[in-house]
């Protein structure tokens, strides 16, 4: 059953479908992986009872051969930033951390709505204010590539979805929902050796995502297989009436020819100049350089282009973040809901005291930054400022698009540091260094997905990024499972 | 409540001129605008699904949106968008084909998500402007017709309300995110007499095209005044504002007091500080509320989770609402109404005015006269004087008197065609206020109330009154004609009142000459 859980999502189907296997052992494995690769610490909650209910359901419906889609009794997890009725959902923050929502996020009801059973609620940076999964009131989460037994070192999964994306490269599930706002999906995922979507903004529901930035927050896929991602892909995404930016136009389920079928003859693949930063490391280049050439092999197009503006990206980026957390946070003031200090010295008194209590720094230094951008004697010079270096950032995609139909760059500038060489940097350091390459797709919209391929030298995951412009996901998405099929990445087992 | 369209007794009008003399000072000129919070008139909150029923318990229409609970966002409720435009119409505004949605941020306990969604940059609508008319019996011999132009229209969330206790505070999140309609004036009004006029004139548009209740003892719509004086050719002084005044009278009251304060303050040697201030309206003063913390910086963003709002002007079919469409469905609003009821019902200027100030009396009015022809002048009449002079008395209003409009018309008619006399009529208004279920004519019939004019019967009447008063009838042909009238009296007690009287009156000079 183990080997089956480190499958694909179309072969344990496949299984469920013809009973040589049920739901609910499939499940329970995957509570059994999940508590024995505790320490990876990836779960903030396991949820066996719903879980389990889910799973008996969905035995139930195999037994009627009555499965309501290939997500049917697929264990898949959930970061702990959305919403799930009746399960709590902390953010890894002390400020909820005992938040038990009444609802369910709209990616979450699509999932269960498709059959597939929750395993757990997974581990982030503290509001996925992060890009390592190391500022958690819970603890870091490790990476599993490097991860010496007995030993106190270990690598970063990366971050902030740093917990959905060990959950499913140690296989406890087959994919797990992440958030990306600047990275938060693509980076663990390059970390971590997985497919990492970030899907076109508004085309799935941000309804029950607990927000970071609203106008860049997007809820993002991981899975080992690029056809697992579009099969968690076709189940949530689509128009949801519960967010207004969210797309109208219907949503037509991707369906990827077999790796067989799919040839790049002809695409015109850009090569972006600026994301060859000076940080950029040699190996993840010569990667790069790799793909390029095989692509061009395979009768790509490969063209040098020029987005300009990226390198204003980051510091654009931080002020926007920073004024929407200040603002997103103004609502966790201990009345209605979340950690209330017992300061009840007056209505002020209680407000300040829960919110230092219930923050971390990182989380306080946004707000507190933020609002001064914010003031109306500085928001000319910084947010208004920050807008329109976006529009020229998102003008750039615009401009390239006219050259070439997707691009080609790393999805970090490294593979997974160490987390005691990470944290020798500032939680603002790391996050310009982290998503330098991933945080422009953010700002611009579209759509992204980063694609393992191979190991470095010291047998860390290698990946790459393809973006594409918006709604272009059935050709980024095809073109990474062409690079999947040639690089043949071997998952870990 | 006393509305100003009540009529006041008259012997108040002396003393309510003279404080007004005084007030005036002749040197000083005095600047009003306005801001109104309008509470739109919807089923559902501005973005979620929530009740805006004002009578539910404490806290049971609170979405999960409403006490702004992680992960959720707001959704657009289209029939704001609607009131609001139709609103913006009638005060002859601009529409803007876009407008945004903003965050303004401050902490308070009733306003949970620690900002208020309101459209500070790009307000759904702009530059309107109103005419109207300003009269309040008593006050000002004739009306006069004045002008005041709005700055613009916006939508935006209400707040929720903090209940303070000795030791504790509550907080009910039932009015979190209903939708208001904020309307801003310019300052174009120079006293609490224009201030008030205006508020009824909009409370009429926004009832009639019932967008608004108005209903200010609940909060459906408030006020807030910002007052200023300055010496004629000097620039307007330093305005203080007074918050949330809850009533019609209140907001006369409030600038009038505040507009004499300043006077006060100025010639005492004073200054005036820029400060907001709160209507006592027991005490009925204006006082500085708590000390204002240093001036807020609500530190405004766009509303990220709220695409811009398109409205569909001209002949597009973009956006939500379509303005061409909303224009068709305005009703006759307030200054045509005065105009009609001048130019086609020969009513005057002051009786047209005091209908159109009252809802229910215009309503009752115009459906008096429905089907008949009776004397629009004479209904007005009888109902201006008659029927709210006995409100008065009875401390209610037009609007919580449920008999049938039509028993109105049934009595002005009666006493048109002579079947029965004034004191008859007022007996007959008086029973059909108490008793909705008898027509006047049932009353009358029941009661024999029909006025005798039948000469024969009226002589013989007469003729009796002359026999049994003696005393009265020597005096009379003594010269002494005062006492004529007692022997009318006379005629009308026997008749029970029921007498012609006019007819009385000529029968009984004749008789006694």
């Amino acid at each position: 059953m183990e080997k089956v859980l480190h499958s694909n999502i179309r072969t344990a189907a496949r299984l469920l479908l013809e009973k040589h296997i049920k739901s609910t052992d499939l499940l329970k494995t995957s509570f059994i992986k999940a508590k024995n690769l505790k320490k990876y610490n990836a779960f903030i909650t396991l949820t066996e009872n719903e879980g389990t209910s889910q799973a008996e359901n969905s035995l139930q419906r195999f037994q009627l051969d009555k499965p309501k889609s290939e997500l049917d009794g697929i264990p898949i997890a959930i970061k702990d930033n959305f919403c799930t009725n009746n399960i709590k959902t902390t953010c890894a923050s002390k400020m909820l951390e005992n938040f038990v929502p009444a609802y369910n996020a709209t990616v979450y009801e699509r999932l269960q709505d498709s059959g597939a059973c929750l395993v757990g609620k997974t581990n982030l940076d503290q509001f996925a204010m992060g890009a390592g999964t190391v500022d958690s009131i819970y603890g870091p989460t490790k990476n599993i590539w490097g991860y010496k037994e007995g030993s106190e070192e270990f690598y970063i999964s990366g971050g902030s979805s740093g917990g959905s994306a060990i959950a499913v490269s140690s296989g406890a599930c087959f994919g797990a929902i992440g958030s990306d706002t600047g990275g938060s999906t693509r980076n663990p995922a390059s970390y971590c050796g997985l497919v990492g979507l970030k899907p076109t903004y508004g085309l799935v529901s941000r309804h029950g995502l607990i927000p970071l930035v609203n106008s860049m927050d997007v809820p993002g896929i991981l899975t080992r297989t690029v056809d697992d991602c579009v099969s968690i892909l076709n189940a949530v995404a689509g128009f949801d009436e519960k967010d207004s930016t969210s797309l109208t136009k219907p949503y037509n389920k991707i369906r990827l020819p077999p790796f067989n079928k799919l040839g790049v003859q002809g695409l015109r693949v850009g090569i972006p100049i600026e994301y060859h930063s000076e940080f950029l490391r040699d190996e993840v280049y010569d990667t790069w350089n790799e793909i390029a050439n095989i692509l061009e092999k395979y009768g790509a197009k490969i063209k040098q282009v020029s987005l300009r503006h990226t390198e204003f990206s980051i510091v654009c980026y931080s002020i926007l973040n920073q004024c929407e957390v200040a603002s997103n946070m103004a609502r966790y003031d201990g009345i209605e809901f979340g950690l209330r200090a017992d300061n009840h010295s007056s209505t002020e008194k209680l407000f300040a005291t829960s919110r230092s209590l219930g923050f971390n720094e990182v989380v306080r230094n946004r707000i507190l930054t933020g609002n001064y951008f914010l003031l109306t004697r500085n928001y000319e010079k910084y947010f208004n400022q920050a807008l329109k270096v976006r529009r020229l950032i998102s003008n750039d995609f615009d401009n390239v698009w006219e050259d070439v139909q997707v691009l080609l760059t790393p999805t970090t500038l490294s593979t997974a540091p160490l987390y005691k060489e990470f944290i020798q940097k500032t939680n603002r350091d790391q996050c310009a260094l982290q998503d330098y390459c991933t945080q422009p797709a953010n700002m611009a919209g579209i759509p992204a997905v980063s694609i393992p391929i191979k190991l470095s030298k010291n047998g860390l995951p290698l990946s790459l990024q393809v973006m594409g412009k918006n709604l272009s996901e059935p050709m980024i998405l095809a073109l990474a499972k062409f690079i999947e099929g040639i690089v043949e990445f071997k998952h870990f087992t | 409540m006393i509305q100003l369209t009540n009529m006041i007794p008259f012997n108040n009008f002396k003393s309510i001129k003279r404080c007004y003399s005084t007030a005036k000072s002749k040197k000083w000129k005095s600047v009003v605008g306005l801001e109104v919070h309008a509470q739109i008139f919807t089923e559902s909150k501005l973005f979620s699904g929530s009740s805006t029923k004002f009578t539910s318990p404490v806290n049971s229409n609170v979405s999960l949106f409403d006490c702004s609970t992680p992960g959720t966002l707001p959704v657009l409720n289209k029939s704001c968008v609607e009131a609001g435009v139709l609103t913006a119409l009638a005060l002859n505004c601009n529409i803007n084909p876009v407008s945004t949605f903003d965050r303004k941020h401050y902490f308070y306990a009733d306003m949970p998500s620690g900002y208020q969604i309101t459209q500070q940059r790009s307000p759904l609508a702009l530059n309107g402007k109103l005419a109207f008319q300003v009269y309040t019996p008593g006050y000002h011999k004739t009306p006069y017709k004045t002008e005041v132009k709005i700055k613009q229209v916006q939508l935006e969330q209400d707040s929720g309300k903090s209940l303070h206790d000795d030791d504790r505070s509550l907080v009910d999140l039932n009015r979190a995110g209903i939708p208001l309609m904020e309307l801003v004036f310019e300052p174009d009004l120079k006293d609490g007499e224009e201030a008030a006029a205006l508020i009824k004139e909009l409370t009429s548009i926004l009832q009639r095209i019932n967008t608004c209740s108005c209903k200010m003892e609940e909060g459906a719509l408030r006020v807030d005044a910002n007052v200023s004086i300055h010496q004629e050719g000097e620039p307007y002084g330093t305005r203080t504002e007074i918050k949330n005044i809850g009533s019609v009278r209140g907001v006369a009251g409030a600038v009038k007091y505040e507009i004499e304060r300043q006077i006060k303050v100025k010639e005492s040697g004073g200054t005036i500080t820029n400060e907001t201030r709160a209507w006592d309206a027991a005490s009925k003063i204006t006082v500085a509320m708590r000390d204002k913390e240093e001036l807020q910086d609500y530190r405004y963003m766009p509303e990220p989770n709220l695409p811009p709002l398109h409205v569909a002007v001209g002949p597009f079919t973009r956006g939500c609402v379509n303005v061409e469409e909303l224009k068709n469905k305005i009703p006759e609003l307030p200054e045509e109404t005065r105009v009609r009821l001048k130019n086609e019902m020969g009513l005057s200027s002051e009786q047209a005015i005091v209908l159109v100030n009252d809802t229910a009396l215009l309503n009752i009015f115009e459906t008096a006269l429905e089907k008949r022809k009776i004397s629009p002048k004479l209904l007005a009449n009888f109902l201006i004087n008659e029927f709210n002079t006995m409100l008065n008395k009875l401390d209610k209003e037009a609007k919580d008197i449920d008999t049938s409009p039509k028993f109105y018309g049934d009595i002005v008619e009666l006493l048109e065609n002579n079947k029965i006399n004034r004191n008859t009529a007022k007996y007959l208004l008086g029973k059909i206020i108490e008793n909705t279920k008898e027509t006047p004519l049932e009353i009358l019939q029941k009661e024999d109330l029909l006025q005798i004019s039948n000469e024969e019967e009226l002589k013989e009447i007469c003729a009796k009154v002359i026999e049994e008063n003696e005393k009265l009838v020597k005096q009379y042909k003594a010269g002494k004609t005062k006492v004529f009238k007692a022997i009318m009296g006379c005629v009308s007690a026997k008749t029970k009142g029921k007498a012609d009287m006019g007819k009385c009156e000529k029968l009984l000079k004749d008789m006694l000459n």
